[in-house]
């Protein structure tokens, strides 16, 4: 048995559930907040995330129902176990009195392997590529 | 030793799931005996003790020795790098979740 670790990130947003939704399944729009990617909404479709960084996803769609849930896989492939990454991320949709609370699980860390780090160093590039944007539009 | 544990050495040594457990009483009850802990421990003294040595040179507990009794204790503070993990990795959705928002805002215009 492997056990693993997750980070769980949760917000409401002022906007139904539907319009989330869209945002979090058509291509384009995914394009527009997370990365660039050939999303289809069908489990079992294969895609991959394109991140700025130049690195790619490898992601598998595993469980759709409308407005309530979407999960895929997350994986990075890399030779160095260091950095070989395999997670899914769940997106769990609630609606609220004032629109709708979403919640993101990204799961299958693995606490033996210094695995995460390559999810960090991920995440961290992409964070360094937002300053860097920034520090270019403040000149 | 007062240096953090780097966070290969934490996850590494927190991968044992018995070592995990000593860490985790270590941290709920307080200082104990190695004594203590071997009673609730399922496995020997001899392996309370090595495990409790690989937590020491990690950095996440402290031993003190009083007569012939080794106590142990937790270093919460060890966990600081865990902890720093987790958050970056927050940071990389909070910024997605940012950038969510914005959309969200366009997609009324």
């Amino acid at each position: 048995m492997t056990e693993t670790r997750s980070v769980t990130v949760e917000r409401e947003f002022p906007h139904p559930p539907g319009k989330l939704w869209r945002a979090l399944t058509q291509p384009h729009l995914i394009a527009d907040w997370l990365m660039k990617n050939d999303f289809a909404p069908a489990v079992g479709h294969k895609f991959n995330l394109s991140g700025e960084w130049g690195g790619t996803l490898d992601c598998e769609v595993l469980e759709i129902e409308p407005e309530e849930t979407l999960a895929y896989t997350w994986n990075y492939a890399h030779d160095d176990p260091q950095f070989d990454l395999r997670s899914t991320v769940t997106f769990t949709l609630t609606p609220t009195p004032g629109g709708t609370l979403l919640r993101m699980e990204q799961a299958g860390f693995r606490p033996d392997q210094p695995r995460a780090s390559g999810g960090a160093k991920y995440g961290w590039q992409q964070n360094f590529d937002k300053l860097d944007a920034l520090l270019g539009r403040m000149e | 030793m007062d240096s953090l544990p780097t966070q290969d050495t934490l996850f590494r040594t927190l991968a044992d799931p018995t070592r995990r457990a000593l860490f985790e009483r270590l941290c709920r009850e307080g200082e104990q005996t190695v004594g203590a802990l071997t009673a609730q421990a399922g496995v020997s003294q001899p392996a309370v003790s090595k495990h409790l040595h690989v937590l020491r040179d990690a950095g996440l507990v402290r031993d003190r020795q009083a007569g012939r009794q080794t106590h142990y204790s937790a270093r919460a503070a060890a966990l600081a790098p865990l902890i720093d993990w987790t958050s970056q990795m927050a940071g990389f959705w909070e910024s997605k979740f940012d950038d969510l928002e914005d959309l969200l805002k366009r997609m009324d215009q």
